[in-house]
């Protein structure tokens, strides 16, 4: 198989004004003609599913949430990246895009990731008149701050709830369009498998989550706006009912899925305190604008924080990278908070922290205007720990935050199954292996708002004059037995140990092993150690209660169920890629200072794995990653 | 530390709940309270017995997923969401009510579980601006003087969690209507359908069965957004100035 990618003719610049040139255009009254599944509510779903509809499109959209409004991009804290130049400092679209793609440590496409830059600013232009009330300046004008990997102020933000904001936008836009019919919303409806016809993706199966049955839908097309895949940690900042259910079917249907180790870790959380917990807590990266980052010089220096004087301490980001300081990127920061707590010099409970100390922007700024700027971040920080950031520096540690591996998608965002489309998190295509601070809102807005209305056409005007698709079809009854089937089978299994046993274990295995440092070793035992895990899984685990009521247990043993099985591709595509880069660093490939350190030569390729059958090998796709505009080079962020 | 908790147990919509007792065992103060119910329900399947409903998502006080009433509060003690609740603020051997959110337009579905589609039907008769993606002028062409922007923002931060109507003796819901009202209300780009949005929201509420405000102030007291009840002024003249303007035929 070959994944084309798709990408259209001409210079970089040029190539999305092409593209939209000569796009396949489906008339108003077809419009109509076509439905269209949305699975998902965050800020790509719900965008998609307003904005589709807007056109005209049937849309039925999805979440297994109670309200779309409760997706979990409504978390997100720090803000929006967008290409304004409104601060006057240099930026520009080519900037942004070169940020990102170097951000992402050169594993990314470069014709995706430069239309991300330059649709960037009309997601401010329409976010804004949906009147989303980002921060502004006493004469009106916008405000920004900065980011992570970036010397420029382009961050749009809404107190620390850009997330939120944003996903309210989207949400209203998508109420208006169900209050006019014009979609159909299930909520507390999660999709449990995918439907080909022909070989074509042409509906789901999904549960009510409140009465247990399980129910076909046909659509001509379906878009997959599920997010990521963090929880397979366990332990993240991902909302609890964030899973990988939905983008692993489609793997296990045939849809490639790309750089599954590419996963996010964020450096600033809220260390783990015991093993009672649930999830981290994120304390937004935009703190590091006001935060400065330290450790004591000396090796297990127990003494209070304010004890310990200037010179010994050590302000690692700023000393070993000037330029960006404590605005280094995230895995680089990542790593660096591991490196300093490996040395012996982490503070807190274990030795698992670094200092985030406000007390040089206190002293400059004064106390108003960091409670202006973080006060929401400072309560929740006390509320959880029982300190007072604005006395004591805060205690960080690096924690998983987001996955930029996800479902292989074309320039059009179509997976390698006709049909069948993926945006936002849940897509692979724009992040590389690192994303940027506040680059993940930029994405799903513009997978939703303004890629898939200009791409679809080219799918759907090749769908005129078939039959139409009904869930009275033969594969839609097999494909809902299968997954009754599957659900029985979780229930007949009557062990005595509770699902989110099985999840925190396969959380710590991955955590040890194909977290923030992955060796050919650690990665080999951690797929042995998955695979007894999974088999102990399916013999001892216990939930109790029927299919047919709402029954929490059985949701959660379904979506670890999943991740038992996709945690051992993650590790096996850790293993595979032998290079270092962005947030996948491999141990055995480091520079003499500890930097990542990739292999072009071999790696500069996106690793799509195919689904060959339960128990058999996934068949691994490179797609090659040519760089025509900018220059591969190692990154520097001294 | 340990616990005694009074939990309303309900099978599903249709059969008679009841306050059952559940104990809490060895439990760390800085357990969060739904961690604590984490802790109980893997006890309980373990033991065989089935495990609380209860609805959590983000666990962070930000996607208003919680709908538990503490010892008689929505959304638990202190400021923010139930999840944001921890052990610490109780004492070692208390007794805990927990129950679900209590508003007729909220019907429990299973123990602590509610059904609030009611607000998303409010939402949609009138919570947007309408506007075309891809119509929208330069973001800068609008300019909104700080302390307008702030005050949007302010009642732009509910989360919709519904603790507003459940703590409220009128099980009303103006709070949640007049933070959207406000929030859109006082941006320039809500004016064109200001009057309008005010009177389908009130409407929309008043079909659901929610009730109307006599000013107990008791949803700004448990709001985990701090949403000011000055929202409910707002809304009321922006009500009032649509229904006169329906009655009389104007323009709105």
């Amino acid at each position: 198989m070959i994944l084309d990618a798709k990408i259209p003719a001409g210079p970089l610049e040029q190539k999305w004004t092409n593209f939209k040139n000569n796009a396949k255009l489906i008339n108003p009254a077809n419009k109509r003609k076509f439905n269209v599944i949305v699975v998902g509510s965050g800020l790509a779903g719900a965008s998609a599913a307003a904005t589709l509809a807007e056109l005209g499109y049937q849309v039925d959209c999805f979440c297994f949430q109670d309200s779309a409004r409760r997706a979990h991009s409504i978390a997100a804290q720090g803000g929006i990246n967008a290409a304004k130049n409104y601060q006057n400092d240099g930026d520009s679209v080519w900037r942004l895009f070169y940020d990102t793609i170097k951000g992402g440590d050169f594993r990314a496409r470069e014709a995706n990731v430069y239309r991300l830059a330059e649709v960037s600013r009309n997601i401010i232009d329409e976010c804004v008149s949906q009147g989303v009330p980002f921060a502004r300046e006493y004469g009106g004008e916008l405000t920004n701050r900065s980011f992570g990997g970036a010397q420029v102020s382009r961050t749009f933000y809404a107190r620390g709830q850009t997330g939120q904001q944003l996903l309210l936008g989207a949400y209203s836009a998508l109420s208006a369009q169900i209050g006019l019919g014009r979609v159909q919303m299930h909520e507390h409806t999660e999709m449990l498998d995918l439907v080909l016809v022909n070989g074509h993706a042409k509906g789901i199966v999904a549960r009510n989550l409140i009465t247990g049955e399980i129910k076909s839908h046909a659509a001509d097309t379906v878009l997959l706006c599920t997010g990521g895949y963090g929880n397979v940690f366990y332990l993240s900042t991902n909302a609890r009912g964030c899973n990988v259910t939905a983008t692993w079917r489609a793997y296990k249907r045939g849809a490639a899925f790309a750089n599954p180790c590419y996963t996010q870790i964020h450096p600033t959380c809220i260390p783990v305190a015991g093993d009672y917990q649930s999830k981290l807590t994120l304390m937004s990266e935009s703190l590091r604008n006001d935060g400065r980052v330290w450790v004591p010089k000396k090796q297990g220096d127990d003494r209070p924080p304010q004890d310990i004087p200037e010179e010994e301490r050590d302000y690692y980001l700023e000393r070993k990278y000037p330029s960006y300081g404590n605005l280094a990127p995230r895995d680089i920061s990542s790593r660096s908070a591991k490196e300093a707590c490996d040395s012996g010099r982490g503070v807190g409970p274990g030795g698992l922290g670094v200092y985030l100390d406000f007390s040089a922007a206190i002293q400059r700024l004064g106390r108003n205007t960091i409670e202006e700027r973080y006060g929401n971040l400072f309560e929740m920080y006390e509320n959880i720990t029982g300190e007072s950031a604005y006395e004591r520096p805060m205690r960080i540690y690096p924690a998983i935050h987001y996955t930029m591996g996800g479902l292989w998608v074309d320039y059009n965002l179509m997976s390698n199954i006709p049909g069948l489309h993926v945006l936002g998190e849940a897509n692979f295509s724009d992040h590389g292996a690192n994303r940027l601070g506040a680059s993940a809102l930029m994405q799903g807005l513009a997978d939703g708002y303004f890629v898939i209305p200009n791409t679809l056409g080219e799918y759907l005007s090749t769908q005129f004059g078939g039959p139409k698709i009904t869930t009275d079809l033969p594969e839609f009854k097999k494909t809902e037995e299968e997954v009754r089937e599957r659900v029985n089978k979780l229930l007949s299994v009557k062990g005595t140990v509770p699902v989110d046993t099985f999840h925190r274990e396969l959380g710590l295995i991955l955590w040890d092993k194909c977290g923030m440092a992955r060796t050919e070793a650690g990665l080999k035992e951690a797929i042995a150690e998955i695979k007894a895990l999974r088999e102990r899984f399916w013999k001892e685990v216990c939930v109790p209660g029927v299919g047919a009521e709402l029954n929490q247990s059985l949701e959660r043993a379904g979506r670890v169920a999943d991740f038992l099985e996709f945690g051992e591709l993650m590790c096996l595509d850790a293993l595979t890629r032998e290079e270092s880069c962005g947030g996948h660093f491999r141990v055995e490939h480091q520079t003499p200072d500890g930097e990542a350190l990739r292999h072009d030569d071999k790696f500069a390729a996106v690793f799509a794995w195919l689904y060959k059958g339960d128990g058999k090998d996934p068949e691994l796709e490179r797609e090659p990653l040519s760089y025509e505009a900018v220059h591969l080079a190692t990154r520097s962020y001294k | 530390m340990n616990f005694h908790l009074r939990l309303w147990r309900q099978k599903s919509a249709d059969t008679p709940g009841r306050f059952e007792g559940i104990e809490a065992t060895n439990i760390t103060p800085d357990c969060s309270f739904l961690e604590m119910l984490d802790i109980v329900n893997n006890r309980l399947i373990t033991d065989g017995e089935e495990p609380i409903a209860f609805e959590s998502d983000c666990r962070e006080g930000i996607c208003g997923t919680c709908s538990l009433v503490i010892n008689g509060v929505p959304q638990g003690p202190g400021r923010g969401a139930a999840c944001q609740v921890y052990m610490r603020k109780f004492k070692d051997g208390e007794t805990i009510f927990v129950e679900p959110f209590r508003a007729g337009s909220f019907p429990i579905l299973k123990d602590l579980v509610v059904n609030r589609s009611a607000y998303e039907r409010i939402m949609r008769a009138g919570g947007f601006i309408t506007e075309h993606t891809g119509g929208a002028p330069d973001a800068s062409a609008i300019l909104i003087p700080k302390p307008v922007a702030d005050k949007a923002m302010d009642a732009a931060a509910c989360i919709g969690c519904g603790a507003c109507a459940a703590a409220c003796p009128n099980s009303s819901a103006m709070l949640f209507v007049g933070a959207k009202v406000t929030h859109l209300n006082l941006l320039p780009q809500g004016q064109p359908e200001a009057k309008k949005r005010a009177r389908a929201m009130v409407r929309a509420m008043d079909e659901e069965g929610f009730g109307n405000c006599s000013n107990y102030y008791a949803c700004e007291a448990v709001c985990p957004a701090s949403v000011s009840a000055s929202v409910i002024a707002k809304l009321n003249r922006d009500y009032i100035k649509g229904e006169v303007s329906e009655a009389v035929g104007a323009i709105d």
